[in-house]
Parts: structure tokens; sequence; C-alpha cells
């Protein structure tokens, strides 16, 4: 029998684990950041990240609890961003009432041209919805989170999750339509 | 339920979040409300839209290259069938013979990894939908009886509570589409569910212990039986209950 839980037998029960779930996180990632380079390297930290946690992983799947990290790597790379690009920008979003957690911006997606096609599409609506609405939408709809699994992996009530599903669901919903009416028009806004 | 009520709960009907009276109520609701009935049929159009176009994204190989990098231990370490039978296929020359004895394993692997997944499932279920037990007692001949006539299966029910480990009761739960026993225990704060079924073959197998989705799991078999015990406690500690349990049981058989 093992003989309690080495570094390598740690690693490969990280890996068994963690690695199945790779391309939810990294769609997460996408959405979160979109920017395939910055995915890339958060997915990249996150695993890292898990690794050293994984012992504390406890008492629930290990999927929400993933796309947690993902969720605060990603937002510590917002953070820098913001300090890069907009100095100063805290106070002016202190009084939002719903705060987005990512800068909008202006088309990042390379998909902008690819208007035909049903995947892209839907990824450019998704990808301009405002968050939290965004974060919530794809976990649910993509990642197939439960609403307790939501909940544990944005650090918000399951109330919460609910009614910014119920927002995301609504303008994605008006988007959809408005964009298949219109023949491909400029996303949310 | 009105319509101010039966809105909200819309999304949750549609997500499967809703318990059965709840659900009962939003679609007699829906059934005389056209307004609502539209609102479910619009949102089911949308997720149905979404899902079609898969808008997912596939990590890059690159990226996935990069991360199995730093966990070199895995294929060195043990390798397991699959490993094996990966490298076995990359030879396309395979003897028909051999392969077709290959193909045994394959099924029985994926048959293997479907029931360990769905094991997760049923164990994440109970501790969730708020229906750990069907009946709650502390008292083995309270439990064990109670599955009499609910299943073709006497599953060994014993008391550990002077072993550390409490027992809740028991439920009746589904694995792969059947009808399973399933005991529960507790440890501290952490819930342990042992999954009984009928054993597939007659020979005994030894215990093993086995992490799925982060989940520890222990498998034995015992007199025709196979149990799956599954928790989120240390491997030790789980490897401890499985000791325990085994001895309790044939310490009640005399055998």
């Amino acid at each position: 029998m093992a003989e309690g839980v080495d570094e390598t037998d740690k690693a490969r029960r990280f890996r068994d684990a963690a690695l199945p779930h790779l391309d939810a996180v990294y769609t997460l990632a996408r959405y979160l950041l979109r920017n395939p380079a910055d995915a890339d390297d958060a997915v990249q930290e996150c695993y890292l990240r898990a690794l050293r946690h994984f012992d504390s992983v406890r008492g629930s799947s290990i999927k929400p609890w993933l796309l947690a990290i993902l969720r605060n790597v990603c937002r510590a790379e917002y953070d820098r961003r913001c300090r890069q690009e907009q100095p100063g920008l805290e106070e002016g979003q202190a009084g939002d009432a719903v705060t987005p957690m990512w800068r909008e911006p202006e088309d990042t997606l390379e998909a902008a041209s690819a208007r035909g096609d049903d995947t892209e599409r839907m990824r450019r609506l998704i990808a301009s919805l405002p968050e939290p609405f965004r974060e919530t939408l794809v976990l649910r709809e993509i990642e197939d989170l439960s609403y307790r699994e939501i909940a544990e992996a944005i650090s918000a009530p399951v109330g919460t999750v609910m009614s910014r599903l119920a927002r995301a669901r609504a303008l994605l919903r008006d988007a959809w339509q408005a964009d298949r009416h219109e023949g491909g028009s400029d996303g949310l806004q | 339920m009105d319509c101010s009520e039966c809105g909200p709960l819309l999304h949750a009907l549609i997500d499967n979040e809703l318990d059965a009276g709840h659900a009962v109520a939003v679609e007699q609701h829906v059934a005389g409300c056209a307004n609502c009935a539209a609102e479910l049929q619009s949102l089911q159009d949308l997720r149905r839209s979404i899902a079609a176009a898969r808008p997912g994204y596939r990590a890059p190989a690159m990226l996935r290259a990069a991360i199995e990098a730093r966990s070199p231990a895995s294929h060195s370490a043990r390798p397991n069938r699959r490993a094996v039978l990966t490298g076995f296929a990359a030879g396309a020359a395979a003897a028909t013979a051999l392969a077709a004895s290959l193909a045994l394993i394959v099924t029985r692997d994926a048959r293997d990894d479907r029931l360990r997944a769905e094991l997760v499932s049923a164990h994440l279920r109970s501790l969730q939908a708020d229906h750990l037990t069907d009946v709650q007692s502390s008292n083995q001949h309270t439990v064990k009886p109670w599955f009499n006539g609910r299943l073709d299966v006497a599953p060994p029910v014993v008391d550990l509570t002077a072993q550390g480990f409490t027992l809740l009761g028991g439920r009746l739960d589904y694995i792969d589409g059947k009808a399973v026993a399933a005991l529960v225990y507790r440890r501290r704060t952490h819930i342990i569910n042992v999954f009984v079924v009928q054993a597939r073959g007659t020979e005994p197998r030894a215990a093993r212990i086995e992490t799925v989705q982060g989940f520890n799991v222990r498998t034995w078999t015992d007199q025709g039986l196979e149990l799956m015990a599954i928790s989120d406690i240390e491997a030790d500690e789980l490897r401890e209950f499985g000791d325990k349990f085994e001895a309790a049981t044939r310490q009640a058989t005399g055998s």
C-alpha cells in the first residue's frame, strides 16, 4: 500500500482530477479575458495555483473549485490592465450599481469577420454581455454548472446567481434575435 | 401561483433546479397562462440555440502540453491499462485475437469509468438535494430491514459509531439505471455514502482505493456484493472506514 501522500502521487492525482476540465477552464478564461493569449496565461497560472492548493479541496467537486481559481487569476489580470491602462479608474467605477469586473474592450474578438457562422455569432454575443452576467451565463450554459456550483465558483448566494442568470438570458435573447434579424450587427450595447 | 412568482422559477425549471413540488406548481401555472408559456418556450429556444452553436472553446494543444509537462510523474509512475492500450493502438499491425481480447478490457474500462462518474453524481446528489436518507436511524437493526422487499440485495448494515463513523441511515439510489442500496455514515462533518450492488463476477476482489473527481472511493466485494464507499475524507480515513466495515460485517455473519 502507498505510504502517505508524496508529491509525485499528489501531482498524479491532481492531473487525473484537473486535466479533464482543461477545456472548461480555458473556455471561461476566453470569455472573461476575451483574448486568446491572456487566456493561455491565465489557465497556466490557474493550474499552477490549483496544484499548490490541491490538498485543500474538500467537500465539493473539483470543477467549480478550478473555475473559482481561474476567476481569481482573471480578476488579478484585469486589475493589472486597469492599473496599466487607466490609472484612477477605481473612483470612477465605485458608484456604479453593477461594476463590470472586466473592462469592455472595443473589439478583441478575432471572430468579428465570421458573422455567418452560428458558433462565432453566439460567441460574439455572449462575449459582449456585460459582467457579471456574462460569467454567470457561461458557467450555466457552457460549463453546465448547477446553481450551487456557480454560487461556489463566484462566491455569491444562489439567489444572486438566479437573478444574474435571468438577466443574462434576457439580454442574450434580445441580442440573438436582433442579430438574426439585422443579419449581423455589433452585438449588445 | 401568479406570473410574478412564476417568472423567476421558469429559469429554475429549465435548469432542473426545482424540487418536484415547485416544478408541478410552475407547470400548472404555465399550462393556464399564455404569457408564461411563451416565455418558457422562448427560454428553451434560447438554450437550444446556445447548445447548438457550441460556443465553448477547446484548449490549444500547446497549452495542454505545457500543463501536462508539469506533472511528469503520471505516465512513468504507473502505466494504467489505457496508457498501454494507447501505445498499442499506435502500432496499427495488431493481431486480431489480441485486439479482440483488448476490446473486452476497453469495454470494461469504459463501463467502470461511467460507473465511477455515476457514483460521484449520486454522492453529490445526496448532499445537495436534501435527500440523504430514506430511513433515518443510527440503529442497524432498523436500517437493514428497511431494504427488505425494496431491493434484490440485502446490504450488510453495521454500526460503527464506536469506531468513529456514525450510521445516519439508508436510502434507495440509482446507479447505472438500477436501484441500489446506499448506506450513509458520518465522520465528523463529512458524509460517506456506501453503495451496495450485486457483484458482477463471483470471484472476490481485493479492496482498492482510488480518487475520482477529487473524491476518494474504496471498492471491495463481500459475499456476492460489490460495495463502493465514496467520500471527501482522506484516503487513509476511508481505508480505515472500509477495514472496520469489513471487520464488523465478518463479525456479524460469523464468518
